[in-house]
């Protein structure tokens, strides 16, 4: 039988906590290419290590069926890899960062950008609502402008329950995308 | 729980849309930012801005339901006698002697007395308040990186006379007021492109008529050098040469290039060979719900 697998993209802005979404719910430790930012650097204070390729998670489904989750790197200047990675996605999952406005418009951009390459289903997941400066979701739909119609959803990246509850309504749009 | 950020990453009217939206109730304080020495690093992981945290406050503006109802700046003292003097309902000598005399009174109990004593009409004191309000309200649209706090818990000032105004049309005349600006730095987002004169000018540069602005941008149009560039040259802040080279744009005088450094063009990395998912035909609904159902059981 051969083996069909299937993608879905994480992404959002940097240190949104797409690499922590994967490894929450991936079976095998996130092959992830995150390199250390030289020392120098200011961002090496803020997040010491930051995805310059992808991260890569895996959940076997059967001896048939594997679904890949895809983390897009962070860095705008790796953009020219987000075309690639959406590239036959079943849908995707754009973080915000709850806690940080001012990664809301790059998130916003990114979404645009994630659109404009596949007319897939996707959500937002309201990452680091444990943070005491997070936004919530109701605000973060505003903020965003996201339609009444996109599902926005509460996150704690770290959580397992809570990252598959974001992945389910992924799935479960698609899925209503395919009975319409 | 309190909204916190910077006017730089979230616009105040990005904030009295959300306050309309939500129909929030509330205190937004603005203040000085002072900066931290950090430097804040924005969403794409690379453009830094140095952090600001709050300094002194500068302006409060107060919201009930997802009404604007009074506003307050550091430099503009919103009691009721400077709103009256500022629009003309009360002269100097009447301000000063009301200040004198009233010092121990709320706004409401002064308005009475100015009702009662007929130097002001109810509708004008209302007027006032409202434009003092709103005034303060478009300064703030102007504002582009103070830190900010919206307050959903603070209690609503009693000295006051607060005055509900629908935040939609001050969005509205604020982000006219604004309009300019911001297209033109939407038109012409990029400053690091290039101009260059159109290969078939035709009748388009015959009885040209150029300000001494535009001239002197004119003399440094080449595709060798940046709206950047020419704008160092020319003195130009960067909503100066936007304007100027907008004006040249819409008149067909020139085009814009990418420049030679921006024009190389960053080379696919190859795709990971082996992560790629198969491409044998799209996922059925069977594999949606499998997927569904393995999930739920992680």
């Amino acid at each position: 039988m051969p083996m069909q697998t299937v993608k879905m993209v994480v992404t959002g802005p940097f240190s949104a906590g797409k690499t922590q979404f994967i490894q929450a719910v991936s079976e095998i430790d996130v092959v992830s290419t995150d390199r250390k930012i030289s020392d120098s650097s200011p961002e090496s204070q803020e997040k010491p290590d930051t995805t310059v390729a992808m991260d890569f998670g895996r959940i076997t489904v059967g001896d048939d069926l594997v679904l890949y989750l895809f983390g897009t790197p962070g860095q705008r200047r790796f953009d020219f890899m987000w075309e690639i990675l959406a590239e036959g996605m079943l849908g995707f999952v754009v973080m915000v960062d709850s806690a940080k406005p001012e990664t809301f418009r790059e998130a916003k951009s990114i979404l645009e950008t994630f659109r404009a390459y596949a007319p897939t289903p996707y959500v937002v997941a309201a990452n680091k609502q444990d943070h005491p400066d997070a936004w919530s979701p109701e605000d973060l739909r505003i903020a965003l402008r996201i339609e009444d119609n996109v599902k926005l959803l509460p996150c704690v990246a770290k959580d397992k329950e809570s990252v598959k509850v974001v992945l389910l309504e992924l799935l479960y749009s698609i899925l209503e995308e395919m009975e319409s | 729980m309190p909204l916190k950020g910077t006017l730089s990453v979230f616009s105040t009217t990005q904030l009295l849309n959300l306050i309309n939206l939500a129909k929030k109730t509330g205190v937004l304080h603005i203040y000085e930012g002072i900066e931290s020495g950090k430097m804040l690093t924005l969403g794409d992981g690379q453009t830094k801005i140095p952090e600001l945290v709050p300094g002194e406050q500068r302006a409060e503006v107060i919201f009930k339901e997802g009404k604007l109802m009074f506003a307050s700046m550091k430099d503009k003292s919103g009691d009721l006698t400077s709103v009256l003097h500022k629009s003309g309902r009360l002269s100097d000598e009447q301000s000063r002697i009301i200040r004198d005399r009233g010092k121990s009174h709320s706004d409401k109990a002064l308005a009475l007395m100015l009702i009662n004593a007929n130097y002001v009409t109810k509708q004008q004191i209302i007027q006032s308040i409202q434009k003092h309000t709103v005034d303060i309200v478009f300064d703030l649209m102007t504002w582009d990186k103070e830190p900010f706090l919206f307050d959903d818990t603070a209690a609503m000032p009693d000295e006051r006379i607060t005055v509900p105004i629908n935040l939609e049309n001050v969005i509205i005349e604020g982000s006219r007021r604004i309009h300019d600006q911001k297209r033109l730095e939407e038109e012409l987002p990029n400053l690091d492109f290039a101009l260059k004169f159109p290969d078939s000018p035709g009748e388009k540069f015959k009885d040209i008529q150029l300000s001494t602005a535009e001239w002197r941008v004119v003399g440094f149009v080449n595709p060798k050098n940046s709206i950047r560039q020419i704008a160092k040259a020319c003195n130009m802040t960067d909503t100066e040469i936007r304007r100027v080279v907008h004006a040249l744009l819409e008149a067909g005088l020139v085009e814009l290039v990418k420049p030679p450094s921006a024009a190389k063009v960053q080379k696919k990395a190859p795709a990971a060979a082996g992560l790629r998912p198969s491409k044998d035909g799209a996922p059925s609904k069977a594999v949606v719900n499998r997927l569904i159902e393995k999930i739920k059981t992680i």
